[in-house]
């Protein structure tokens, strides 16, 4: 099956049924505890720094651990398998001296996806499987300070993030990603950039891909971490017209749900979601049981919020499976068409009627 | 969610270098901080979207462009609007872009420099996500005329919308505003031109937004401000009916159309409208007359409201809280009644009606509430002595409440909360404090044939000790209804242990808003039976669920449990010893010394705000409250420490200590190890885990055998405060008083953190080298933990006794226990200190029956006291 037919696969089906996601790469790794040796593998062995923690980086040392990871995700139900790609950027892999490996790790985490997604949908060929590159948020925000003492100070611009992007961009495709989906975004600055290095690539190849956007935000209030509105954030990336947009990680279901109930009204497009498995307990854990989840799920996708839907931080292919089957057979929830209007946005949504 | 809808868009024009000398200066000059407080200045004065203009030959404009986005991006206030950037250059406005998170609009961009670069330069602010400003220009130069600003701005929005694949409704025009009246007759037709082309433009290119420069229209009046601002307010009065939409505006400079002075107006529409030719002469003939009579709008302290009616007084007094001059107006409105009573039972009530409303639909926020309550009580005490004196029975009211903290407990900020919120809804309200038995609790009920009784705790003794109110309640055949509240209390509690044992209704009430409508449902003689029905089944609903989770959930035993804990390597294991062993004691610890260690979202929960610190204070709902309650806060905390209010305690341990196999921790009297000094007793998790999960209990954390050591610690500061507390209720003054409380406890937690720190830093010493700031601190990112007893990994509130006979807390620190094992003064904290780098916090969950048993036989009491004890953690039935 080639990406095209994939692609259409893709479309129709979204209009039929709600459509899955994979859940928590991080969590289910640290099941294995993997040791420093295990991240380094022998090509790593005399790396200069330590590696343990770089999952990224299991990709091209432990490339058995993500495809199993994968597979389990996709005999649970998911749809679409996320890149094992959160931090794939030159910039992010900065922290361990690893900015020139960032295009390869791109590069083999689709493969391994690709590959683990070809050989489901070979089993159930009347349901094909997709891979999405996954275009983590990097650890530097381009509108906040890193310095308290000085609020105009950057330690990161728009370009850099744009040319580390494409080049992630450009592996994700390389390696066989179906489409893009930024994520887990707290600094929509960031976020444009992405979006902009990606537009760019599409123009230069000549072809594009669908894009799925996800933001993040980080507490009760309903802001994502450099200030905006779950709307503010629409408005601010709603220009490249993605595939979806939707919200993941930070909150658990509960709190999620009136900012993605929002997201749901003023978003012509499809709503994605991907919440934890809960707030983390004091442990640093997740309490949220997968029937706690799904319960919820359920609900809004009953109340037609939802189009696609998986799990983040702390959930397992044991979450992904009970939310597979609690909205199974729910009517995905209907693109609204809404008035043309100046949608502008500060940290707050601005609205002009035409 | 508020979606901003608005007919006319103001775009703020005074962070334009290009329009103001001042703002330019500030700029040349590197004065960030004024020139972003223009900025803050239009945002308030109601600009939608700011216009930002680095243009000038002295600035690096790219530069002062970028330097001021990123300075806005830290400012929640001005960044919470959208930003127009405007350059004549190309680099400033890429520039720009790359610094915006929101969807910003460009000004601008125009045909003039010919097709290619136009399409260029729209292509890639489409792929930033930006709106556009197009200019009327094109090679032949800038559109004047009607015809030539149509046919631009139409052949613009072709290649656009065709060409770009631009959005339509992305796209404003400006189509030129020019000065009128300036002496040269051709300029007269420049107003009727814009407003014409842009009625046209508006129709013929769907969906694009019109826009101008305003103040250019009244060019040749500079220096007469009146009749400047009524040029400017025909002028948008007409253009808007043909369709501008958006336009550069000062609104300070903006006069309202229907208060020009008939003459001015009517000359000054000739004027734009063309329709005389001395149009010009007449309005010059005028135009002195006007001059400088608008005068300066500046901002003063609005006493306005000083002159209206004395009810219309009382009530902005109330609503708005102030009590400056409540006492000459109560006076005021005594006089014009016959009786003092009249004064509070008609506008005073009338006005308290207002505020009552206002919170119940969300427009007016507990600080708020309590401020006016501060007011209508100051009045009421003023009226007390005439009423008095006329012997006069006491008014109707809507109800009478009692409310206590039940026996055992000493916390009451949300049972006072509670308190004036019903006072402000007429309730009458008998508060018998905290610590009050259930004996007197049920005496002053019949004493003051009370309609409802409120029961407020804190500390999970409480629960049990209201489940004792209840069946008292019940052997006595009482049917008052009963409200329960505080913050261990919840609905689940309530319909499972309280609901069950009376035959009246026992309603949770969740916080004080909800209060008053649960008090007007009880006493309703209409809705009560509908309420208490709906009540019942809720409850009934609520146990179900309950009973089914409780069979469903998985049990683990204790023994499986204890094979399931958490494996930590002893061998080689090397305690760092304490700098010294026994106590410590700090007397009057400086305060000051706290502050910055202050967590400040549990304060503004408190005050039921939702939201957390310090992003509440620009929550665009009760943003403006929390901001005017953290200031108060702000103001008293200076008062507590420079007028010393409050003397703040504490004193520490360490003890040698080592745990044992059935999850006690004995402790040492000295490194000998060989006489037992107490002996403390933990609680084990039972939950099935996954995997690489454990079990956990806070023994795990010591050694078993190896040399290890325990910490205990008891700090408050809340000595003084009962003092200040009698003063605040002399002046009937709840908000000060819920506010001193509600510091008090802060510093308290405040005080228990900074503590840890030099603990950890200094009298431990095991993490000397720590360095966090205050944000990793309030996240509890250090290593070590000092869990409490009576919270979740240590439930047992009774070991309290034990940690405070090690301390001789009660001695040394001036804080005592309660029979619930509550802490007085409340302002206090106490725990345990475990430094092992695995420590960390959890809670126990439920407890099975034979861990119950297993407690019981290791603290040398019968099972039925350790059900007592443990009776919130329980996971059966203890019957």
């Amino acid at each position: 099956m080639t990406r095209d037919e994939r692609l259409a696969y893709l479309e129709a089906e979204s209009k039929k049924r709600i459509l899955i996601l994979d859940g928590a790469m991080g969590t289910m790794i640290q099941r294995y505890s993997l040791t420093e040796k295990d991240y380094r593998g022998e090509r790593f062995a005399d790396w200069g720094q330590d590696l343990k923690g770089n999952n990224d980086l299991l990709s091209l040392t432990k490339p058995e651990v993500i495809k199993t990871i994968h597979r389990e995700y996709l005999e649970a139900g998911a749809d679409i398998l996320g890149t094992n790609t959160f931090s794939s950027t030159t910039i992010a892999q900065a922290d361990y001296a690893m900015e020139e490996l960032a295009y390869e790790m791109n590069v083999e985490s689709a493969k391994i996806a690709r590959e683990a997604a070809d050989e489901m949908s070979a089993q159930t060929p009347d349901r094909p499987r997709l891979v999405a590159g996954a275009m983590g948020p990097t650890n530097r925000t381009c509108s906040i300070s890193p310095d308290v003492n000085d609020p105009g100070f950057r330690n990161v611009t728009f370009d850099a993030l744009r040319i580390a992007y494409k080049s992630a961009a450009k592996g994700l495709l390389d390696g066989g990603a179906d489409v893009l989906i930024v994520e887990t975004i707290f600094d929509t600055l960031n976020a444009k950039a992405a979006l902009f290095a990606i537009e760019e690539l599409f123009d230069e190849q000549g072809w594009r891909v669908p894009i799925m956007i996800s933001g993040t935000l980080t507490d009760a209030s309903g802001r994502t971490l450099s200030g905006q509105t779950a709307e503010a954030f629409w408005n601010s990336v709603r220009h490249v017209n993605p595939f979806s947009v939707g919200l993941n990680c930070a909150l658990g279901a509960d709190l999620m749900r009136p900012h993605i109930a929002a997201l749901s009204q003023v978003a012509e497009v499809r709503v994605s979601t991907y919440p934890n498995a809960g707030l983390p307990n004091e442990m640093g854990g997740y309490d949220e049981t997968p029937q706690d989840m799904a319960e919820a799920l359920k609900e809004w996708a009953e109340s037609g919020l939802i189009n696609i839907v998986g799990g983040c931080c702390g959930t397992s292919p044991a979450h992904i499976k009970i939310i597979a089957e609690a909205v199974a057979g729910i009517e995905p929830r209907k693109v609204p068409e809404l008035d043309v209007q100046m949608r502008l946005s500060g940290l707050e949504p601005f609205n002009v009627a035409s | 969610m508020t979606i901003q809808q608005a007919t006319f868009i103001n775009i703020g024009e005074r962070t334009n270098v290009a329009g103001s000398a001042k703002f330019k200066r500030l700029i040349a000059e590197e004065q960030y901080d004024e020139a972003l407080s223009v900025a803050l200045q239009q945002v308030e004065n109601g600009a939608n979207i700011i216009d930002i203009n680095m243009d000038d030959a002295m600035l690096d404009s790219e530069k002062a462009m970028v330097r001021f986005l990123n300075l806005i991006a830290a400012e929640p206030d001005i960044a919470r609007v959208p930003v127009m950037i405007d350059s004549s250059k190309w680099s400033v406005i890429e520039a720009g872009l790359q610094c915006v998170q929101g969807k910003a609009v460009v000004n601008s961009i125009s045909l003039k420099e010919g097709k290619a670069q136009f399409v260029g330069q729209a292509r890639k602010i489409k792929r930033y996500g930006a709106a556009v400003v197009v200019m009327a220009f094109d090679e032949k130069g800038q559109a004047d005329t009607k015809e030539r600003k149509v046919e631009i701005c139409k052949n613009s929005y072709d290649i656009l919308v065709n060409e770009v694949g631009f959005p339509p409704e992305d796209i404003i025009f400006d189509p030129n505003i020019f000065a009128v009246a300036t002496g040269i007759e051709e300029h007269n037709n420049y107003a009727v031109d814009f407003i014409e082309a842009t009625r046209i433009i508006r129709k013929e290119c769907p969906h694009c937004h019109i826009s101008g420069g305003l103040s250019n229209v009244s060019f040749s009046f500079r220096g007469n401000n009146p009749v400047r601002e009524a040029m400017h307010s025909v002028f948008l009065y007409h253009a808007v009916q043909a369709g501008m939409d958006m336009g550069i505006v000062n609104p300070a400079q903006l006069e309202v159309y229907d208060e020009i002075p008939a003459e001015l107006r009517e000359r000054v529409e000739d004027v734009i409208l063309n329709r005389r030719e001395d149009a010009t002469d007449r309005l010059l003939e005028v135009a002195d007359k006007y001059k400088d009579k608008g005068g300066s709008k500046a901002a003063t302290i609005d006493l306005s409201w000083r002159e209206k009616p004395i009810a219309e007084r009382l009530s902005f007094a109330l609503v708005k809280g102030i009590d400056q001059f409540i006492v000459e107006d109560t006076e005021e409105a005594r006089q014009m009644f016959d009786r003092p009573i009249e004064v509070i039972e008609g506008p005073l009530m009338d006005g308290m009606n207002v505020v009552g409303d206002l919170f119940g639909a969300g427009k007016m926020f507990l600080p708020q509430v309590v401020k006016s309550a501060r007011v209508m009580k100051k009045a009421v005490a003023y009226l007390m002595p005439f009423i008095e004196e006329g012997k006069e029975a006491g008014s109707e009211t809507a109800g009478k409440v009692l409310m206590a903290t039940v026996k055992g407990d000493v916390h009451d900020i949300g049972k006072n909360i509670v308190g004036v919120v019903l006072q402000c809804n007429n309730f009458e309200v008998i508060d018998l404090g905290v610590m009050v038995p259930t004996q007197t609790i049920l005496d002053e009920a019949k004493n003051h044939n009370v309609d409802i009784i409120g029961l407020s705790g804190l500390i999970t003794p409480s629960l049990e000790e209201m489940v004792n109110v209840a069946k008292e309640m019940k052997r006595l055949n009482m049917n008052i209804p009963v409200l329960v509240g505080g913050a261990t209390t919840s609905k689940v509690h309530t319909a499972v242990k309280i609901d069950p044992n009376y035959d009246h209704p026992t309603v949770h009430v969740l916080d004080a808003s909800r209060a008053v409508g649960v008090c007007s449902n009880l006493l309703s003689a209409t809705k009560r039976a509908e309420f208490e029905a709906d009540l019942k089944a809720e409850y009934q609903k609520v146990r179900e669920a309950r009973a089914k989770k409780q069979g469903q959930s998985n049990k683990m035993s204790l023994a499986e449990a204890r094979v399931a804990k958490q494996p930590i390597d002893w061998s080689g294991f090397k305690a760092v010893k304490p700098t010294f062993l026994g106590t410590k004691t700090f007397e009057d610890y400086p305060l000051q010394d706290l502050v910055e260690r202050i967590d400040w979202t549990p304060f503004f929960r408190t005050w039921e705000l939702a939201g957390n610190y310090p992003k509440i204070l620009e929550d665009e709902v009760v943003g403006e409250t929390a901001r005017n309650l953290f200031k108060d806060a702000q103001d008293m905390l200076k008062q507590i420490i420079d007028e010393k209010w409050l003397t703040a305690k504490a004193v520490i341990g360490f003890w040698p200590a080592n745990a044992t196999e059935d999850d006690s921790i004995l402790l040492f009297k000295d490194d000998a190890r060989s006489e037992e000094l107490s002996r403390l007793h933990m609680v084990r998790q039972q939950i099935p885990k996954a995997e690489g999960r454990y079990d956990h209990c806070l023994a795990d954390y010591i050694a078993p055998s190896e040399e290890d050591y325990i910490g205990g610690f008891a700090v408050t500061t809340g000595h003084g405060i009962e003092t200040k507390l009698a003063e605040f209720e002399a002046e009937h003054d709840d908000y000060r008083s819920i506010l001193l409380k509600a510091l008090a406890d802060r510093l308290a937690e405040a005080f228990a953190e900074h503590m840890h720190e030099r603990v950890r830093k200094e009298y431990w010493g095991y993490a000397s080298d720590e360095s966090l700031d205050n944000d990793a601190l309030i996240k509890e990112k250090y290593q070590g933990i000092r869990p409490a007893p009576g919270y979740p990994a240590c439930p047992e509130h009774s070991e309290k006794v034990t940690l405070f006979n090690l301390l001789d807390a009660t001695k040394e620190a001036g804080i005592e226990l309660t029979e619930s094992f509550a802490m007085t003064p409340t302002a206090a904290v106490s725990g345990f200190y475990f430094a092992h780098p695995e420590a960390k916090y959890f809670g126990v969950g439920r407890v099975e029956k034979d861990q119950v048993e297993d407690y019981a036989s290791r603290k040398g009491i019968s099972v039925s006291e350790a059900e007592k004890l443990l009776s919130p953690v329980l996971g059966y039935d203890p019957q």
